[in-house]
């Protein structure tokens, strides 16, 4: 029971992970690569050796399809928009834009037409890959195991992770691309010389130039850990909610093969925590988005 | 849980999502929005304008109203005066046609007195005549004492 748990635990958190294997590397069921190609990882050891030439089929399939979706369905909203009075979908995407027009009004105090939309994605997006938390954990990857096996592969290698956002991956392309917003708008508000200025320039700041320039270097190491402390930490707080969330979820459906009082006692807390959840996934789209759209302010910033 | 190109695939489907966002879902869904909004603030507005401008009508038509009664009241007091004026002037042309009438009558009165007079004044030497005859029995010679009836008759 005990080997079978970590087992399931584990197969539960690998990625289905596919890359490349150079030649000579001993499989794990194996065999041995006669040269180096593509394939799909069998075991978490060997989604490691790929290195950083592999993809999580899942995590980016699900993120994908998710986005591609939302937007599929904000899109055709958008194309039936009409300035009456608004109707069932319509609504709905209405009152979203709203909130987010509204989040972005207050947060954000420079123009920048690429801020608004780019928080209504964020926050849909980042709802939508959390939502996948709430889909009872064993029903698509155990459907996924048959699909795979029926197509001639080892039902044990069949990995699927259906929660984007426990990818650190996922969590940090977004928060990597905020980052890479905010140095860009940072340059293009304040010059080269202002955000250099700024990262060197404070907290420590004295009027006598000397003194001021032992200061530099200091204030440059407070602030770069500042700086990369920001995407670092929007990346790692939205990964580390819902891995765990998932975590949970996985530790509770460990009593599903525990006997019938166990499995019922399970199932409560599956609700239980699902419905705990509901919240927690709101939140931390919405937290991700209200940061974003706070640090595109601070880099719109000029002092 | 490695980190591997997962993280440049995420990223390069954030900016397409970003771009598609930006491109075909926000402009389209808040312009929808914003008119709305303009329209039904214009809608107030119109109402609004409206409402001031039945409220001004209604004013004006009140105030019409009561001119109309003032001058329809006047109206009606000039044609009392005017039909005093006619009654009085009436009265007054009817009292000097009659003071006229009075006067003509007198005169004609005084006329026929006059005439009457002197009828009688004529005939009166006749008479006196015809009298004293009767009574001397003789007829007087006319011519004779012609002078002394004369006298008689003007002393009439």
């Amino acid at each position: 029971m005990a080997g079978n748990s970590t087992e399931y635990i584990k197969h539960h958190l690998t990625n289905l992970t596919y890359g490349e294997l150079p030649a000579g590397y001993e499989r794990a069921d194996g065999t041995v690569m006669a040269e180096s190609s593509w394939t799909l990882a069998q075991t978490s050891q060997e989604a490691a050796d790929m290195g950083f030439m592999a993809l999580h089929l899942d995590s980016l399939g699900w993120s994908i399809g998710l986005g591609a979706l939302i937007m599929f369905l904000f899109w055709r909203a958008a194309k039936k928009a009409t300035t009456g009075i608004p109707t069932g979908f319509q609504n709905f995407v209405e009152i979203l834009v709203e909130f987010v027009d509204n989040t972005v009004k207050e947060g954000f105090h420079g123009r920048n037409p690429i801020v608004a939309p780019l928080s209504l994605t964020i926050f849909c997006w980042v709802f939508m890959m959390n939502l996948m938390d709430l889909v009872p954990v064993d029903i698509i990857p155990k459907l996924f195991e048959l699909g795979f096996s029926l197509a001639g592969g080892d039902p044990h290698h069949a990995y699927m992770k259906i929660v984007p956002s426990t990818d650190p991956n996922i969590t940090m392309g977004l928060s990597l691309t905020v980052f890479a917003m905010m140095i860009y708008y940072s340059i293009r508000v304040k010059g080269i010389g202002g955000f250099m200025g700024e990262l060197t320039l404070h907290p420590f700041n004295v009027k006598n130039p000397f003194i001021q320039a032992l200061f530099v270097p200091v204030n440059f190491f407070l602030e770069s850990i500042a700086l990369i402390a920001k995407p670092i930490s929007l990346a790692l707080r939205l990964f580390g909610n819902m891995y765990a969330g998932e975590m949970i979820f996985i530790l509770i459906a460990l009593l599903f093969s525990a006997g019938l009082a166990l499995g019922l006692l399970g199932g409560v807390l599956q609700w239980a925590w699902a419905v705990f959840h509901i919240l927690v996934i709101t939140l931390q789209a919405f937290i991700f988005m209200m940061l974003t759209i706070v640090y595109l302010s601070m880099a719109h910033e000029d002092h | 849980m490695n980190i591997n190109a997962t993280l440049i695939g995420q990223i390069i489907a954030f900016a397409v999502f970003v771009w598609f966002c930006m491109k075909f879902v926000w402009p389209p869904l808040i312009n929808a929005m914003q008119e709305r909004a303009k329209k039904i603030a214009d809608g107030l507005d119109a109402a609004n304008r409206a409402e001031r401008d039945l409220k001004l009508a209604q004013e004006k038509a009140t105030s019409q109203m009561r001119e109309a009664k003032e001058q329809a009241a006047q109206i009606i007091e000039q044609a009392n005066k005017r039909a005093n004026q006619i009654i009085d002037e009436a009265k007054e042309s009817a009292r000097q046609e009659g003071e006229r009438l009075k006067v003509a009558a007198q005169a004609d009165i005084e006329q026929e007195v006059n005439r009457a007079k002197e009828n009688l004044r004529l005939q009166v030497s006749t008479l006196a005549v015809a009298g004293a005859s009767k009574i001397l029995e003789t007829s007087i010679d006319v011519e004779k004492h012609n002078a002394l009836l004369n006298k008689l008759a003007e002393e009439l």
